[in-house]
Protein backbone atom coordinates (compact mmCIF):
# COMPACT_ATOMS: atom_id res chain seq x y z
CA UNK A 1 0.00 0.00 0.00
CA UNK A 2 1.30 3.43 -0.85
CA UNK A 3 1.65 6.16 1.76
CA UNK A 4 -1.48 8.09 0.88
CA UNK A 5 -3.70 5.06 0.80
CA UNK A 6 -2.51 3.84 4.23
CA UNK A 7 -3.32 7.21 5.72
CA UNK A 8 -6.74 7.42 4.06
CA UNK A 9 -7.41 3.84 5.10
CA UNK A 10 -6.60 4.67 8.73
CA UNK A 11 -8.67 7.82 8.78
CA UNK A 12 -11.56 6.10 7.00
CA UNK A 13 -11.66 3.57 9.83
CA UNK A 14 -11.86 6.26 12.45
CA UNK A 15 -8.27 6.05 13.66
CA UNK A 16 -6.75 9.20 15.07
CA UNK A 17 -3.22 10.46 14.46
CA UNK A 18 -0.93 9.92 17.48
CA UNK A 19 1.93 12.01 18.76
CA UNK A 20 0.17 15.16 17.65
CA UNK A 21 -0.08 17.90 20.23
CA UNK A 22 -3.67 18.56 21.29
CA UNK A 23 -5.05 22.03 20.57
CA UNK A 24 -4.46 24.36 23.53
CA UNK A 25 -7.95 24.31 25.00
CA UNK A 26 -8.41 20.59 24.60
CA UNK A 27 -4.97 20.17 26.19
CA UNK A 28 -5.92 22.32 29.14
CA UNK A 29 -9.16 20.42 29.55
CA UNK A 30 -7.27 17.11 29.61
CA UNK A 31 -4.85 18.58 32.14
CA UNK A 32 -7.73 19.81 34.29
CA UNK A 33 -9.04 16.26 34.42
CA UNK A 34 -5.70 15.23 35.96
CA UNK A 35 -5.66 17.95 38.63
CA UNK A 36 -6.19 15.32 41.27
CA UNK A 37 -3.02 13.62 40.07
CA UNK A 38 -1.14 16.91 40.34
CA UNK A 39 -2.34 17.39 43.93
CA UNK A 40 -1.53 13.87 44.99
CA UNK A 41 1.84 14.04 43.29
CA UNK A 42 2.57 17.28 45.16
CA UNK A 43 1.47 15.88 48.51
CA UNK A 44 3.38 12.64 48.27
CA UNK A 45 6.55 14.32 47.03
CA UNK A 46 6.35 16.95 49.73
CA UNK A 47 6.01 14.20 52.27
CA UNK A 48 8.84 12.14 50.81
CA UNK A 49 11.17 15.13 50.57
CA UNK A 50 12.14 15.18 54.21
CA UNK A 51 11.60 11.52 54.90
CA UNK A 52 15.32 10.80 55.10
CA UNK A 53 16.00 13.52 57.66
CA UNK A 54 15.46 13.06 61.38
CA UNK A 55 13.43 16.20 61.88
CA UNK A 56 11.34 15.46 58.80
CA UNK A 57 8.67 18.03 57.99
CA UNK A 58 9.96 20.35 60.75
CA UNK A 59 12.64 21.45 58.32
CA UNK A 60 9.93 23.18 56.32
CA UNK A 61 9.63 25.63 59.21
CA UNK A 62 13.17 25.49 60.57
CA UNK A 63 14.92 26.47 57.34
CA UNK A 64 13.08 29.78 56.81
CA UNK A 65 13.35 30.53 60.55
CA UNK A 66 17.12 30.04 60.49
CA UNK A 67 17.35 32.11 57.33
CA UNK A 68 15.38 34.90 59.00
CA UNK A 69 17.65 34.74 62.01
CA UNK A 70 20.83 35.00 59.95
CA UNK A 71 19.55 37.69 57.60
CA UNK A 72 18.17 39.52 60.60
CA UNK A 73 21.57 39.57 62.30
CA UNK A 74 23.54 40.45 59.17
CA UNK A 75 21.25 42.97 57.50
CA UNK A 76 19.90 44.28 60.77
CA UNK A 77 23.41 45.42 61.66
CA UNK A 78 24.51 46.51 58.19
CA UNK A 79 21.39 48.54 57.49
CA UNK A 80 21.48 50.26 60.89
CA UNK A 81 19.19 53.28 60.81
CA UNK A 82 17.97 52.52 57.30
CA UNK A 83 16.27 49.41 58.63
CA UNK A 84 12.61 49.14 57.76
CA UNK A 85 10.33 49.66 60.79
CA UNK A 86 9.10 46.57 62.61
CA UNK A 87 12.12 44.88 61.16
CA UNK A 88 11.66 41.36 62.51
CA UNK A 89 8.08 40.72 61.31
CA UNK A 90 8.95 42.64 58.13
CA UNK A 91 11.89 40.34 57.47
CA UNK A 92 10.11 37.11 58.42
CA UNK A 93 7.21 37.83 56.06
CA UNK A 94 9.73 38.66 53.34
CA UNK A 95 11.86 35.56 53.79
CA UNK A 96 8.94 33.14 54.11
CA UNK A 97 7.12 34.38 51.05
CA UNK A 98 10.28 34.77 48.97
CA UNK A 99 10.93 31.09 49.59
CA UNK A 100 7.61 30.32 47.98
CA UNK A 101 8.63 32.07 44.76
CA UNK A 102 12.19 30.74 44.66
CA UNK A 103 10.84 27.27 45.48
CA UNK A 104 8.44 27.46 42.54
CA UNK A 105 11.34 28.43 40.32
CA UNK A 106 13.53 25.57 41.51
CA UNK A 107 11.01 22.74 41.69
CA UNK A 108 9.47 24.01 38.46
CA UNK A 109 12.84 23.86 36.72
CA UNK A 110 13.33 20.24 37.72
CA UNK A 111 9.70 19.19 37.23
CA UNK A 112 10.40 17.80 33.75
CA UNK A 113 14.09 16.94 33.87
CA UNK A 114 13.76 15.38 37.32
CA UNK A 115 10.86 13.06 36.47
CA UNK A 116 12.35 11.23 33.51
CA UNK A 117 11.23 7.81 34.76
CA UNK A 118 7.62 8.87 34.84
CA UNK A 119 7.74 10.78 31.56
CA UNK A 120 9.32 7.92 29.68
CA UNK A 121 6.75 5.41 30.90
CA UNK A 122 3.39 7.10 30.92
CA UNK A 123 1.88 9.70 28.66
CA UNK A 124 -0.32 12.32 30.30
CA UNK A 125 -0.55 16.10 29.93
CA UNK A 126 2.93 17.18 31.05
CA UNK A 127 1.67 20.51 32.33
CA UNK A 128 0.45 18.68 35.44
CA UNK A 129 4.09 18.42 36.58
CA UNK A 130 4.91 22.16 36.80
CA UNK A 131 1.42 22.63 38.24
CA UNK A 132 2.28 20.04 40.84
CA UNK A 133 5.55 21.87 41.55
CA UNK A 134 3.65 25.07 42.37
CA UNK A 135 1.14 23.11 44.45
CA UNK A 136 3.99 21.63 46.40
CA UNK A 137 5.21 25.10 47.32
CA UNK A 138 1.72 25.96 48.45
CA UNK A 139 1.63 22.88 50.66
CA UNK A 140 4.99 23.87 52.09
CA UNK A 141 3.83 27.44 52.69
CA UNK A 142 0.71 26.64 54.71
CA UNK A 143 2.40 25.47 57.93
CA UNK A 144 4.90 28.33 57.75
CA UNK A 145 2.00 30.79 57.71
CA UNK A 146 1.28 29.84 61.32
CA UNK A 147 4.87 30.71 62.26
CA UNK A 148 4.54 33.97 60.39
CA UNK A 149 1.38 34.82 62.34
CA UNK A 150 3.10 33.89 65.59
CA UNK A 151 6.09 36.16 64.86
CA UNK A 152 3.78 39.02 63.89
CA UNK A 153 1.73 38.64 67.07
CA UNK A 154 4.81 38.39 69.31
CA UNK A 155 6.69 41.38 67.88
CA UNK A 156 3.85 43.50 66.58
CA UNK A 157 1.30 42.80 69.33
CA UNK A 158 -1.55 43.32 66.91
CA UNK A 159 -3.40 41.63 64.12
CA UNK A 160 -4.61 43.88 61.35
CA UNK A 161 -7.98 43.54 59.69
CA UNK A 162 -6.10 43.53 56.36
CA UNK A 163 -5.15 39.96 57.17
CA UNK A 164 -8.32 39.04 55.24
CA UNK A 165 -6.47 40.06 52.08
CA UNK A 166 -3.97 37.28 52.65
CA UNK A 167 -5.85 34.42 50.90
CA UNK A 168 -6.18 36.56 47.76
CA UNK A 169 -2.49 37.50 47.94
CA UNK A 170 -1.50 33.85 48.28
CA UNK A 171 -3.83 32.80 45.46
CA UNK A 172 -2.23 35.38 43.19
CA UNK A 173 1.23 34.28 44.26
CA UNK A 174 0.32 30.69 43.51
CA UNK A 175 -0.67 31.71 39.98
CA UNK A 176 2.60 33.56 39.58
CA UNK A 177 4.57 30.60 40.95
CA UNK A 178 2.81 28.29 38.48
CA UNK A 179 3.69 30.58 35.57
CA UNK A 180 7.31 30.76 36.70
CA UNK A 181 7.43 26.96 37.07
CA UNK A 182 6.11 26.52 33.52
CA UNK A 183 8.70 28.79 31.96
CA UNK A 184 11.51 27.33 34.08
CA UNK A 185 10.44 23.76 33.24
CA UNK A 186 10.72 24.22 29.49
CA UNK A 187 13.81 26.45 29.63
CA UNK A 188 15.63 23.73 31.58
CA UNK A 189 14.68 21.19 28.94
CA UNK A 190 16.00 23.49 26.21
CA UNK A 191 19.19 24.49 27.98
CA UNK A 192 20.34 22.11 30.69
CA UNK A 193 23.00 24.62 31.72
CA UNK A 194 20.23 26.55 33.41
CA UNK A 195 20.32 24.18 36.38
CA UNK A 196 23.83 25.45 37.12
CA UNK A 197 22.84 29.09 36.77
CA UNK A 198 19.64 28.83 38.75
CA UNK A 199 21.17 29.28 42.23
CA UNK A 200 22.74 32.56 41.06
CA UNK A 201 19.49 33.75 39.53
CA UNK A 202 17.70 32.99 42.78
CA UNK A 203 20.32 34.93 44.70
CA UNK A 204 20.05 37.94 42.40
CA UNK A 205 16.27 37.81 42.67
CA UNK A 206 16.65 37.76 46.45
CA UNK A 207 18.66 40.99 46.40
CA UNK A 208 16.38 42.88 44.02
CA UNK A 209 13.08 41.88 45.61
CA UNK A 210 13.28 43.84 48.83
CA UNK A 211 13.27 40.80 51.07
CA UNK A 212 15.23 42.63 53.79
CA UNK A 213 14.84 46.28 52.76
CA UNK A 214 12.54 48.66 51.00
CA UNK A 215 13.90 51.20 48.50
CA UNK A 216 11.98 53.89 50.35
CA UNK A 217 13.79 53.36 53.65
CA UNK A 218 17.12 53.19 51.86
CA UNK A 219 16.33 56.55 50.27
CA UNK A 220 16.52 55.02 46.82
CA UNK A 221 12.95 55.65 45.71
CA UNK A 222 13.94 58.00 42.91
CA UNK A 223 16.83 55.94 41.61
CA UNK A 224 16.73 53.46 38.74
CA UNK A 225 17.29 50.68 41.27
CA UNK A 226 14.28 51.82 43.25
CA UNK A 227 12.18 51.86 40.10
CA UNK A 228 13.27 48.36 39.09
CA UNK A 229 12.45 47.00 42.52
CA UNK A 230 9.04 48.65 42.46
CA UNK A 231 8.05 46.96 39.19
CA UNK A 232 9.43 43.63 40.39
CA UNK A 233 6.37 41.43 41.00
CA UNK A 234 8.07 39.63 43.88
CA UNK A 235 8.49 42.92 45.72
CA UNK A 236 4.82 43.67 45.06
CA UNK A 237 3.81 40.34 46.60
CA UNK A 238 5.98 40.94 49.64
CA UNK A 239 4.63 44.50 50.02
CA UNK A 240 1.05 43.27 49.81
CA UNK A 241 1.68 40.59 52.43
CA UNK A 242 3.42 43.11 54.72
CA UNK A 243 0.52 45.48 54.27
CA UNK A 244 -1.80 42.70 55.33
CA UNK A 245 0.21 41.64 58.39
CA UNK A 246 2.72 44.17 59.68
CA UNK A 247 1.90 47.47 61.40
CA UNK A 248 3.24 50.48 59.54
CA UNK A 249 2.76 49.02 56.07
CA UNK A 250 -0.26 49.37 53.85
CA UNK A 251 -1.85 47.37 51.08
CA UNK A 252 -1.38 49.50 47.97
CA UNK A 253 -3.48 49.49 44.83
CA UNK A 254 -0.35 49.88 42.73
CA UNK A 255 1.06 46.65 44.16
CA UNK A 256 -2.19 44.81 43.45
CA UNK A 257 -2.09 46.09 39.89
CA UNK A 258 1.57 45.26 39.30
CA UNK A 259 1.27 41.79 40.84
CA UNK A 260 -1.93 41.00 38.92
CA UNK A 261 -0.56 42.11 35.55
CA UNK A 262 2.61 40.10 36.04
CA UNK A 263 0.68 37.03 37.13
CA UNK A 264 -1.68 37.10 34.14
CA UNK A 265 1.20 37.65 31.71
CA UNK A 266 3.44 34.97 33.23
CA UNK A 267 0.64 32.38 33.38
CA UNK A 268 -0.52 32.98 29.80
CA UNK A 269 2.99 33.11 28.38
CA UNK A 270 4.02 30.14 30.52
CA UNK A 271 1.11 27.95 29.42
CA UNK A 272 1.59 28.66 25.71
CA UNK A 273 5.38 28.35 25.90
CA UNK A 274 5.23 25.09 27.82
CA UNK A 275 2.48 23.60 25.64
CA UNK A 276 4.39 24.29 22.43
CA UNK A 277 7.05 21.73 23.35
CA UNK A 278 4.63 19.19 24.87
CA UNK A 279 5.67 16.26 22.67
CA UNK A 280 9.33 16.78 23.48
CA UNK A 281 9.24 16.32 27.24
CA UNK A 282 10.85 13.06 28.21
CA UNK A 283 12.10 12.15 24.76
CA UNK A 284 15.85 12.07 25.21
CA UNK B 1 -8.77 -16.86 -2.27
CA UNK B 2 -11.65 -14.46 -2.75
CA UNK B 3 -13.16 -15.36 0.61
CA UNK B 4 -9.86 -14.86 2.41
CA UNK B 5 -9.59 -11.44 0.89
CA UNK B 6 -13.06 -10.51 2.05
CA UNK B 7 -12.32 -11.58 5.61
CA UNK B 8 -9.17 -9.49 5.57
CA UNK B 9 -11.13 -6.48 4.40
CA UNK B 10 -13.67 -6.83 7.20
CA UNK B 11 -11.18 -6.73 10.05
CA UNK B 12 -11.03 -3.48 11.97
CA UNK B 13 -7.66 -1.77 12.10
CA UNK B 14 -6.56 -0.61 15.55
CA UNK B 15 -3.08 0.74 14.89
CA UNK B 16 -1.67 1.93 11.58
CA UNK B 17 2.03 2.75 11.45
CA UNK B 18 2.67 4.60 8.22
CA UNK B 19 6.27 4.97 7.05
CA UNK B 20 7.65 5.97 10.43
CA UNK B 21 11.18 7.29 10.86
CA UNK B 22 12.64 8.07 14.27
CA UNK B 23 15.92 9.92 14.60
CA UNK B 24 17.59 10.56 17.95
CA UNK B 25 19.91 13.44 18.54
CA UNK B 26 22.18 12.64 21.45
CA UNK B 27 25.15 14.18 23.16
CA UNK B 28 28.07 11.83 22.87
CA UNK B 29 31.10 11.25 25.02
CA UNK B 30 34.09 8.93 24.87
CA UNK B 31 36.71 7.99 22.33
CA UNK B 32 34.43 7.57 19.36
CA UNK B 33 32.88 10.93 20.06
CA UNK B 34 36.27 12.65 20.19
CA UNK B 35 37.28 11.12 16.91
CA UNK B 36 34.05 12.20 15.30
CA UNK B 37 34.30 15.63 16.75
CA UNK B 38 35.54 18.18 14.26
CA UNK B 39 37.47 21.29 15.05
CA UNK B 40 34.38 23.06 16.36
CA UNK B 41 34.70 24.98 19.58
CA UNK B 42 33.08 24.14 22.88
CA UNK B 43 30.30 26.62 22.27
CA UNK B 44 29.52 25.02 18.94
CA UNK B 45 26.89 22.76 20.38
CA UNK B 46 26.57 20.36 17.47
CA UNK B 47 30.18 19.26 17.82
CA UNK B 48 29.10 16.62 20.31
CA UNK B 49 25.75 15.70 18.88
CA UNK B 50 25.32 12.48 17.03
CA UNK B 51 22.18 11.49 15.21
CA UNK B 52 20.97 7.93 15.42
CA UNK B 53 18.49 6.73 12.86
CA UNK B 54 16.69 4.26 15.13
CA UNK B 55 13.61 3.40 13.07
CA UNK B 56 13.62 3.47 9.29
CA UNK B 57 10.46 3.74 7.23
CA UNK B 58 8.43 1.14 9.11
CA UNK B 59 4.81 0.48 8.12
CA UNK B 60 2.25 -2.03 9.36
CA UNK B 61 -1.42 -2.31 10.21
CA UNK B 62 -2.62 -4.07 13.34
CA UNK B 63 -6.17 -5.37 13.62
CA UNK B 64 -8.55 -5.77 16.51
CA UNK B 65 -7.80 -8.64 18.86
CA UNK B 66 -4.27 -9.23 17.65
CA UNK B 67 -1.45 -9.84 20.06
CA UNK B 68 1.70 -8.74 18.33
CA UNK B 69 5.15 -9.91 19.29
CA UNK B 70 7.98 -7.49 18.47
CA UNK B 71 11.38 -9.15 18.15
CA UNK B 72 14.85 -8.16 17.01
CA UNK B 73 18.38 -7.98 18.34
CA UNK B 74 19.40 -5.43 20.99
CA UNK B 75 19.38 -1.93 19.60
CA UNK B 76 17.22 -2.83 16.61
CA UNK B 77 14.71 -0.07 17.38
CA UNK B 78 11.94 -2.11 19.04
CA UNK B 79 11.53 0.05 22.12
CA UNK B 80 11.92 3.26 20.16
CA UNK B 81 9.19 2.21 17.77
CA UNK B 82 6.90 1.31 20.66
CA UNK B 83 7.54 4.64 22.36
CA UNK B 84 6.89 6.52 19.15
CA UNK B 85 3.69 4.53 18.71
CA UNK B 86 2.55 5.52 22.19
CA UNK B 87 3.22 9.18 21.56
CA UNK B 88 6.17 9.35 23.96
CA UNK B 89 8.63 10.18 21.18
CA UNK B 90 8.51 12.37 18.16
CA UNK B 91 8.65 10.81 14.74
CA UNK B 92 10.71 12.59 12.10
CA UNK B 93 8.71 11.28 9.23
CA UNK B 94 5.59 9.22 8.74
CA UNK B 95 2.57 8.94 10.99
CA UNK B 96 0.98 6.71 13.57
CA UNK B 97 -2.77 6.26 13.73
CA UNK B 98 -4.65 4.46 16.46
CA UNK B 99 -8.16 4.10 17.80
CA UNK B 100 -6.95 5.35 21.17
CA UNK B 101 -3.63 6.24 22.70
CA UNK B 102 -1.66 3.04 23.37
CA UNK B 103 -0.64 2.52 26.99
CA UNK B 104 3.05 1.78 27.20
CA UNK B 105 4.65 -0.21 29.92
CA UNK B 106 8.40 -0.36 29.71
CA UNK B 107 11.12 -1.54 31.99
CA UNK B 108 13.89 0.76 33.05
CA UNK B 109 14.03 3.30 35.81
CA UNK B 110 11.49 3.48 38.59
CA UNK B 111 8.47 5.66 37.96
CA UNK B 112 8.95 7.83 41.02
CA UNK B 113 12.14 6.53 42.65
CA UNK B 114 11.75 8.26 46.01
CA UNK B 115 8.19 7.17 46.62
CA UNK B 116 7.15 3.80 47.98
CA UNK B 117 5.79 1.05 45.75
CA UNK B 118 2.36 1.70 47.17
CA UNK B 119 2.47 5.36 46.19
CA UNK B 120 3.79 4.50 42.78
CA UNK B 121 0.71 2.35 42.33
CA UNK B 122 -1.62 5.19 43.26
CA UNK B 123 0.18 7.89 41.28
CA UNK B 124 1.00 5.67 38.31
CA UNK B 125 -2.64 4.62 38.03
CA UNK B 126 -3.78 8.23 38.32
CA UNK B 127 -1.34 9.32 35.62
CA UNK B 128 -2.84 6.60 33.45
CA UNK B 129 -6.23 8.17 34.00
CA UNK B 130 -7.81 6.43 36.99
CA UNK B 131 -9.28 8.40 39.87
CA UNK B 132 -7.65 8.58 43.26
CA UNK B 133 -10.46 6.68 44.97
CA UNK B 134 -10.23 3.96 42.35
CA UNK B 135 -6.49 3.58 42.86
CA UNK B 136 -6.67 3.65 46.66
CA UNK B 137 -9.15 0.82 46.43
CA UNK B 138 -6.93 -1.03 43.97
CA UNK B 139 -3.66 -0.80 45.91
CA UNK B 140 -4.05 -4.19 47.54
CA UNK B 141 -5.08 -5.98 44.37
CA UNK B 142 -2.20 -4.46 42.41
CA UNK B 143 0.41 -5.22 45.04
CA UNK B 144 -0.97 -8.76 45.34
CA UNK B 145 -0.65 -9.25 41.61
CA UNK B 146 2.89 -7.90 41.61
CA UNK B 147 3.77 -10.31 44.41
CA UNK B 148 5.70 -7.52 46.14
CA UNK B 149 3.53 -7.18 49.21
CA UNK B 150 6.45 -7.32 51.61
CA UNK B 151 8.31 -4.54 49.81
CA UNK B 152 5.41 -2.31 48.93
CA UNK B 153 6.30 0.30 51.56
CA UNK B 154 9.91 0.63 50.36
CA UNK B 155 10.94 3.43 47.99
CA UNK B 156 10.96 2.24 44.41
CA UNK B 157 14.65 3.15 44.01
CA UNK B 158 15.47 0.19 46.23
CA UNK B 159 13.76 -2.26 43.86
CA UNK B 160 15.71 -4.55 41.59
CA UNK B 161 15.05 -4.42 37.84
CA UNK B 162 12.83 -7.47 38.11
CA UNK B 163 10.81 -6.07 41.01
CA UNK B 164 10.43 -2.75 39.28
CA UNK B 165 9.19 -4.46 36.11
CA UNK B 166 6.68 -6.52 38.09
CA UNK B 167 5.26 -3.46 39.76
CA UNK B 168 5.00 -1.58 36.48
CA UNK B 169 3.24 -4.48 34.84
CA UNK B 170 0.83 -4.79 37.74
CA UNK B 171 0.01 -1.05 37.58
CA UNK B 172 -0.59 -1.04 33.84
CA UNK B 173 -2.40 -4.37 33.65
CA UNK B 174 -4.75 -3.57 36.52
CA UNK B 175 -7.17 -2.00 34.09
CA UNK B 176 -8.17 -3.30 30.69
CA UNK B 177 -6.61 -1.22 27.98
CA UNK B 178 -7.72 -0.97 24.40
CA UNK B 179 -4.09 -1.01 23.30
CA UNK B 180 -1.33 -2.09 25.66
CA UNK B 181 2.37 -2.13 24.84
CA UNK B 182 4.53 -4.29 27.10
CA UNK B 183 8.22 -3.69 26.60
CA UNK B 184 10.41 -6.50 27.98
CA UNK B 185 8.49 -6.41 31.23
CA UNK B 186 7.73 -10.12 31.20
CA UNK B 187 11.30 -11.18 30.60
CA UNK B 188 12.68 -9.60 33.76
CA UNK B 189 10.29 -11.18 36.20
CA UNK B 190 10.73 -14.72 37.44
CA UNK B 191 8.99 -17.82 36.05
CA UNK B 192 5.98 -17.67 38.35
CA UNK B 193 5.37 -14.02 37.50
CA UNK B 194 5.85 -14.66 33.80
CA UNK B 195 3.11 -17.28 33.82
CA UNK B 196 0.75 -15.02 35.74
CA UNK B 197 1.33 -12.04 33.50
CA UNK B 198 1.05 -14.05 30.30
CA UNK B 199 -2.31 -15.26 31.53
CA UNK B 200 -3.31 -11.65 32.09
CA UNK B 201 -2.21 -10.71 28.56
CA UNK B 202 -4.34 -13.51 27.10
CA UNK B 203 -7.27 -12.39 29.23
CA UNK B 204 -6.96 -8.86 27.86
CA UNK B 205 -6.77 -10.18 24.36
CA UNK B 206 -10.02 -12.07 24.90
CA UNK B 207 -11.66 -8.80 25.88
CA UNK B 208 -10.77 -7.53 22.40
CA UNK B 209 -7.74 -5.64 23.63
CA UNK B 210 -4.73 -5.29 21.37
CA UNK B 211 -1.45 -6.15 23.00
CA UNK B 212 2.08 -5.51 21.76
CA UNK B 213 4.73 -7.60 23.44
CA UNK B 214 8.40 -6.77 23.04
CA UNK B 215 10.47 -9.73 24.14
CA UNK B 216 13.62 -11.73 23.60
CA UNK B 217 11.90 -14.85 24.88
CA UNK B 218 10.64 -16.72 21.83
CA UNK B 219 8.67 -18.94 24.19
CA UNK B 220 6.73 -15.99 25.60
CA UNK B 221 6.09 -14.74 22.08
CA UNK B 222 4.87 -18.10 20.82
CA UNK B 223 2.71 -18.62 23.91
CA UNK B 224 0.87 -15.32 23.67
CA UNK B 225 1.11 -13.80 20.20
CA UNK B 226 -0.75 -14.49 16.99
CA UNK B 227 1.42 -12.20 14.90
CA UNK B 228 5.09 -11.29 15.04
CA UNK B 229 7.03 -8.34 13.67
CA UNK B 230 10.79 -8.60 13.36
CA UNK B 231 12.87 -5.42 13.35
CA UNK B 232 16.55 -5.36 12.50
CA UNK B 233 18.74 -2.23 12.34
CA UNK B 234 15.58 -0.13 12.50
CA UNK B 235 14.03 -1.78 9.47
CA UNK B 236 11.06 -4.09 9.32
CA UNK B 237 12.54 -7.45 8.38
CA UNK B 238 9.51 -9.71 8.55
CA UNK B 239 5.86 -9.55 9.59
CA UNK B 240 3.48 -12.46 9.91
CA UNK B 241 2.87 -15.86 11.47
CA UNK B 242 4.65 -16.24 14.85
CA UNK B 243 6.21 -19.63 14.08
CA UNK B 244 7.56 -18.57 10.70
CA UNK B 245 8.99 -15.26 11.87
CA UNK B 246 10.56 -16.56 15.08
CA UNK B 247 12.13 -19.47 13.16
CA UNK B 248 13.63 -17.09 10.63
CA UNK B 249 14.85 -14.84 13.45
CA UNK B 250 16.41 -17.72 15.39
CA UNK B 251 18.16 -18.94 12.23
CA UNK B 252 19.44 -15.42 11.56
CA UNK B 253 20.74 -15.03 15.11
CA UNK B 254 22.57 -18.35 14.85
CA UNK B 255 24.07 -17.40 11.50
CA UNK B 256 25.54 -14.14 12.78
CA UNK B 257 26.83 -15.40 16.10
CA UNK B 258 30.39 -16.57 15.77
CA UNK B 259 30.61 -20.14 17.14
CA UNK B 260 34.31 -19.60 17.99
CA UNK B 261 33.57 -16.62 20.18
CA UNK B 262 30.57 -18.06 21.99
CA UNK B 263 32.17 -21.39 22.81
CA UNK B 264 33.13 -21.57 26.45
CA UNK B 265 36.58 -22.82 27.35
Amino acid sequence: MSKESLETYALAHGLKPMGVRAPLFKYLREAWMRRDFAWTFAMLNQEAENSRTRLGAWWGILVPLLQSLIYGLIFGVILGSTRAPNFIPFLVVGVFLFNFISGSLQTGASSITGNAGLLKSISFPRITLPLSAAMRQLLGLLPTLLIMFAVVVIFDRSIKWEIFYLPAIIALMFGFGFGVALVAARLTVEVRDLTKVLPFLTRILFYVSGVFYTPAHLGLNDSIFGFLVSINPVFSFLSLARGALVTGYSVNASDWLNASIWTVVVVVVGIVYFWQAEERYGDD
Amino acid sequence: MATTKRIVEERNPVVVVDGVDVIYRVYTTGKLARRRQTRDGVLQKNSKIRTVHAVKNVSFTIYEGETVGIIGSNGSGKSTLMRAMSGLMRVQDGKVFATSRPTLLSVGAALMPNLSGERNIVLGGMALGSTKAEMLAAVDAVSDFSGLKEFIDLPMRTYSAGMSARLRFAIAAYKDHEILVIDEALAVGDEQFRIRSEARVREMREKAGTVFLVSHSMQSILDTCNRVIWLEMGELRMDGDPKKVTDAYTAYMQSISDPEATELP
